[in-house]
């Protein structure tokens, strides 16, 4: 049997208090694709951060091919045959394919050489994997599918044998990503090692050899992947049996209470975001919007949040929303009672460095109830804060607590507390489960599905089609700008939407 | 205005120019690299400083421009021991820098002159000279060709021909060589250069060291060629003189030598005539002493362009989790 | 988790960055010759052992309690106003202006007026460069660096072709009257039985020195405007999300800050000189920001660091009389505060994250 691609014995790396990887060890056959599964925070990233150099384990080994391998920076990651794809591309924006692939592998002081023979490299490299690229084109000027092509290429460039991939196809239409899988199958053939690290079943199930499942900083098993099921899996990264469908009744809808007619966003930089956006939300009904990030999911929530202006009609139940200048802002939408649970709740829903007490009164601040004359009644908050900690199971209970101090679902479950206990008229609510443990995430959804049974329109926007595909009664599909197509939930599947993300299919709206 | 006066005063362009191309391709190389430098202005002053003592102790102007050197690359060191080692705010770690060298040059040379925060003035020898071109004198008299050779671009102290060779120099070395190509990729995306295998500590340290070194020619220009000596507080906002330069040039060194030309003449211009007439409108000579910083708002207002800095400029790298 | 309790980094972090900062002056002074535990005597004498040098002392710190409040208010949104030296020079434009054209009854109606006045300039000098930062994007930083410079060239120009009265050769404005002379501490005390020197020049101003304190703090801490504040300078994306306007809090902001600075006036300007003259501010907004830094940006805070500072400024200028220090030593202090709180602050917060780190897992 010859040696392992990578073998890790007894990693173990805390970051202060807390451990993010406990006494992990795993081994890789070679010219395998291995997957890694765990939910948000199981450690699967700081496990390859390890690899890659980034971060040093405070204790355990690297065996690469057999050997005893020290990676103390990405410089002897690179030297040990590894390269890694991050979830976030590590390019520079404004140099060009070439230049970013030069960079950091030049072969000598001046530059002019160095670029001319990757030029040649790269031309090869593309006929051999078949990863065409414009070398001479900025990064900026390349859409994203692009950009990671760039990304693998510079890890072949550097001569890698072993291939790390953080969530690749979390910014790819699903045609994109099986392209991207049939990279990684040539690779495979050509004797490449692959690390798919990834939070969605389906790709381990449909591109990996063998998985590892981690939970809580823990390997807790490694299977074959023809010898598991996506049921065993899911139970595996939670340590229990999970319901993978939510738990609801049959939508009744009533009378529409938004209607939004031919709604445009222009962009700071001119670009036009939404084209035209036409859509109906009624009362008891969770509307989801499916589609791949930037095409403009984004831009609608905004728009009907207050946050930035658009044009066009939103009309709530029969009121024309002004859509620029004054009452066009988040204030006045609050006061019109749209509830508004942004996609980012780190930037954007909670203030980080504010107590949670001040985070339960965030974009509620001018609200009467918290005021007295000319100040705030931060007596009334704070009690207020600890009902619907309470009411929302949020944990540790505490308001003094500040917001990065509290998990991920616990942070979500605070924001989702703060909105849905204004009792609005209309919920929008974007990647809802983004980095949220699944005990949180069915809390959250069994919140959202009670808002719609009380008669309230919701409107879900999520780049994850399973849940839109087990959260909404209807699904409208997003590309560049436009809704191609709208579809009950009951009536279509993830192969016709999948087709639809890509803008190849469906009727447009 | 005649001929002559032009050419004296484009001269004297050329000679307020030097220490605000030094200074501000000094600036570029640190932000370029992401490390945001509002203490060149200390750095410069420290240098002129510690040029002109050790000029007038020694009577060696090239010892007096190591000394300089050597001080401007120490608050350099300092500050990249706050913004790269301990990721502080490159802000605030440059007004400390400035405001330390206001203070201790004085302090010291109070202790070691004893004239009231001066240096003694130096004399010829404590001083770079003129550098005089063949044949200056002999062409001085051909009309045109020969004021322009003989005054404009001869003549100058051999300082100033450096700070103008820096400029191709620095393009070239910014545009074509793997060292520039890391230095503009390590200020908009230090990520991408550490994920790379590449230091973003010893790139972005070494772009802080030549920052340090130029400004510490800067400073000693001032204080050994273009004046006889330090005083008290001499760059007299040169350095922010030249970061406005840079922000006008939007960080690129052919750009900034046109902006320092520019902000050169203005200052000669100021220094010459006092208030100038118009026809019956006459500029007081504070709106020329003000017309550097007028435009550099103007231009970081994006009225006349959008002056975009390289995106990692002013945050520390802390690498990603 | 929190990795320290909130007391060390409220008060052990400053202190041990004012220890460094100490001790490295110490070491300047021992390096030129001089004695340091002899000049601290010379300095707390000076600055503390009578009401003569608490005369002064107080009347630095009323200066540096406004330009430090200046730099605190606009932290909290996020903004780094080092623009103060210039707006607390506009400010004193806009106190000479009202108190050289108005034929004030009294000097309280003067005073409340001037306070406006100032504050009005100084917030006038400071909302063109937020207004470029709100709308146009330009760096606030540069800019307000930028109008330091342009304050200093329309004061020049104001003084020497305007104000300066013909007779006369300085750069200066004429006289104020003595109706609207401000009372100083001697003679707000004498009433009181307490005896404070005559000579000093500390005044009524630092009254409202220390009301701006107290305002600044409710304004903070205790208002919708302050939580808009403070949650614009922590994040940005989420102030648009809570309809929080970036454009209307910089620029609200900033004209807070910058009247604060301008405030400054009546106590340089008005209650001290008397008259405008050229570099009127000796650099104080400066001072505001190792004093903002010191204070952790908190009013109470501020107004400590003020006092230290006020000290530093008298003690030095006693030094400089009696001994062979120069005054610059005190902008050295000043120089290594500012690095020590500022910009090093990790220097000393990382080790000492730390300790409390490694203690907490021994008592666990």
């Amino acid at each position: 049997m010859t040696a392992p691609a990578i073998e890790l014995k007894g990693i173990s790396k805390s970051f202060g208090p807390v451990q993010a990887n406990k006494d992990i060890s795993i081994r890789v056959a070679p010219g395998t694709i291995h997957g890694i599964i765990g939910e948000n925070g199981a450690g699967k990233s700081t496990l390859m951060s390890i690899l890659y150099g980034f971060y040093k384990a405070d204790k355990g080994e690297i065996w690469i091919n057999g050997n005893r391998t020290e990676i103390p920076d990405s410089q002897a990651a690179i030297a040990a045959g590894i390269g890694m794809v991050f979830q976030h591309f590590k390019l520079v924006e404004n140099f060009t394919v070439l230049e970013n692939i030069v960079l950091g592998a030049e072969d000598g002081g001046l530059l002019m050489p160095s670029l001319s023979k990757a030029r040649k490299i790269l031309k090869e490299l593309a006929a051999e994997y078949e990863l065409h690229v414009d070398p001479d084109k900025r990064i900026d000027e390349i859409g994203v599918g692009m950009q990671q092509r760039v990304e693998i290429l510079k890890a072949l460039y550097r001569q890698a044998d072993i291939l790390i991939l953080d969530e690749p196809t979390g910014v790819l239409t699903p045609p994109e990503a099986d392209q991207l899988f049939r990279i990684l199958d040539r690779l495979r053939a050509e004797g490449k090692t692959i690390i798919l690290i990834t939070h969605k079943l389906r790709e381990i199930m449909d591109a990996t050899d063998t998985v590892s499942v981690m939970r809580r900083g823990q390997m807790t098993a490694t299977v074959k992947t023809s010898e598991t099921s996506p049921e065993h899996l899911a139970e595996l990264m939670v340590g229990r049996k999970v319901l993978l469908r939510v738990d609801k009744v049959p939508a009744k809808p009533g009378k529409p209470i938004v209607e939004i007619e031919q709604l445009r966003v222009v962009d700071e930089a001119g670009v036009e975001r939404l084209k035209g956006i036409d859509l109906t939300l009624r009362a008891g009904e969770i509307m989801g919007i499916a589609g791949v990030a930037g095409n403009g999911q984004s831009e609608l929530l905004e728009v009907l949040g207050g946050m930035r202006s658009g044009e066009g009609v939103i009309r709530l139940n029969g009121v024309d929303l002004p859509l620029q200048g004054a009452g066009s802002d988040a204030r006045a939408r609050r006061a019109a009672h749209v509830a508004h649970v942004p996609e980012d709740r780190q930037s954007e829903g909670l203030i980080m460095g504010f107590h949670a007490w001040e985070n339960v009164a965030f974009g509620y601040h001018h609200a009467p109830e918290y005021q007295k004359g000319l100040l705030m009644d931060n007596a009334v908050l704070r009690a207020d804060t600890e009902a619907k900690m309470a009411k929302f199971d949020v944990r540790p209970p505490d308001p003094w607590l500040e917001a990065k101090s509290f998990s991920g679902g616990n942070q979500q479950k605070i924001v989702v507390a703060r909105e849905i206990e204004r009792n609005p008229e209309l919920l929008l609510i974007g990647q809802p489960t983004r980095g949220v443990d699944i005990g949180a995430i069915e809390f959250i959804h069994k919140q959202i599905v009670a808002l719609r049974d009380q008669g309230k329109a919701i409107l879900l926007v999520s780049v994850e089609l399973e849940e839109i595909l087990s959260l909404a009664d209807r699904v409208a599909v997003m590309f560049d700008g436009r809704i191609m197509g709208e579809r009950a939930v009951d009536e279509t599947d993830e192969k016709e939407l999948g087709l639809m993300m890509a803008g190849v299919a469906g009727e447009v709206a | 205005m005649d001929f002559i006066t032009l050419i004296q005063v484009l001269d004297s362009t050329v000679r307020l120019a030097t220490p605000l191309l030094l200074a501000c391709l000094a600036g570029l190389y640190s932000e370029r690299a992401g490390i945001f430098d509002i203490g060149l202005e200390g750095k410069m002053l420290m240098a002129a400083f510690f040029s002109a003592a050790v000029a007038s102790v020694t009577g060696n102007v090239w010892l007096g421009l190591l000394a300089g050197i050597a001080a401007s690359m120490l608050l350099s060191g300092l500050h990249g021991l706050a913004s790269i080692t301990f990721r502080g705010n490159q802000l605030i770690s440059g007004v400390a820098i400035n405001f330390l060298a206001a203070g201790l040059t004085v302090l010291i040379a109070q202790d070691w002159f004893k004239q009231g925060g001066r240096t003694p003035s130096l004399l010829t020898e404590g001083r770079f000279g003129p550098l005089t071109f063949p044949f200056a004198d002999s062409v001085r008299d051909v009309p045109m060709f020969g004021p322009i050779y003989s005054e404009l671009l001869s003549g100058h102290s051999i300082l100033v021909y450096l700070a103008f060779l820096a400029v191709p120099a620095t393009w070239w070395i910014l545009y074509r060589t793997r060292f520039g190509l890391r230095l503009r990729a390590v200020g908009e995306n230090p990520a991408a250069v550490d994920t790379a295998g590449v230091s973003v500590i010893g790139l972005r340290f070494a772009a802080v060291a030549i920052c340090g070194l130029l400004c510490g020619i800067a400073g000693a220009y001032l204080a050994t060629a273009l004046q006889a000596g330090f005083v008290k507080d001499m760059t007299a906002g040169r350095g922010f003189i030249a970061l406005a330069a840079l922000i006008f040039a939007k960080w690129r060194p052919w750009q900034a030598m046109g902006a320092c030309l520019l902000f050169g003449l203005l200052q000669a211009v100021a220094l010459r005539f006092q208030n100038i007439e118009l026809g019956s409108v006459t500029i007081p000579v504070q709106v020329m002493d003000a017309l550097p910083y007028i435009l550099t708002v103007v231009i970081l207002a994006g009225f006349v362009g959008k002056a975009i800095p390289p995106r990692s400029g002013g945050e520390p790298y802390v690498k990603e989790r | 988790m929190e990795k320290m309790p909130k007391w060390a980094d409220v008060v052990l972090i400053p202190l041990i960055s004012l220890l460094l900062a100490a001790g490295l002056s110490a070491l300047v002074i021992l390096a030129i010759g001089e004695d340091p535990t002899a000049a601290v005597k010379l300095m707390v004498d000076g600055a503390l052992g009578s009401s003569y040098g608490w005369g002064y002392t107080l009347y630095y710190a009323t200066n540096f309690m406004f330009t430090g409040l200046a730099v605190a208010v606009a932290a909290h949104a996020g903004l780094f106003n080092i623009g103060g030296e210039g707006q607390a020079m506009l400010g004193g434009l806009g106190v000479a202006l009202i108190c050289l054209f108005i034929p004030w009854p009294h000097w309280t109606l003067a005073l409340l007026f001037a306070t406006l006045g100032a504050g009005l300039f100084g917030a006038a000098w400071a909302a063109i460069p937020a207004y470029l930062q709100a709308k146009r994007g330009s760096h606030i930083v540069i800019t307000t660096i930028m109008f330091n410079f342009i304050a200093a060239a329309v004061l020049n120009y104001v003084l020497v072709n305007v104000l300066k009265p013909p007779s006369s050769m300085d750069p200066a404005s004429a006289r104020f009257s003595d109706t609207i002379h401000l009372p100083t501490l001697h003679e707000l005390l004498t009433p009181l039985g307490i005896a404070f020197s005559k000579s000093a020049p500390a005044n009524v101003s630092l009254l409202v020195a220390i009301a701006a304190c107290l305002a600044v703090w409710l304004l903070i801490w205790r208002t919708p405007l302050g939580f808009e504040i403070r949650a614009f300078g922590k994040s940005e994306a989420g102030a648009r999300y809570a309809g929080i306007s970036p454009v209307k809090i910089t620029i609200i902001t900033m004209m807070i800050s910058g009247a604060l600075a301008g405030m400054m006036a009546i106590n340089n300007v008005m209650g001290e000189a008397e008259r405008l003259v050229l570099n009127a501010t000796e650099g104080a907004g400066f001072i505001g920001i190792a004093v903002a830094l010191m204070g952790r940006n908190h009013p109470f805070g501020v107004f400590l660091a003020a006092i230290l500072f006020g000290f530093l400024y008298q003690g030095g200028a006693e030094l400089a009389l009696w001994t062979n220090i120069p005054r610059e030593l005190i902008v050295v202090i000043q120089a290594l505060v500012i690095l020590f709180t500022g910009a090093l602050d990790n220097m000393v917060r990382i080790p000492l994250e730390r300790i409390f780190l490694a203690l907490r897992k021994e008592s666990n």
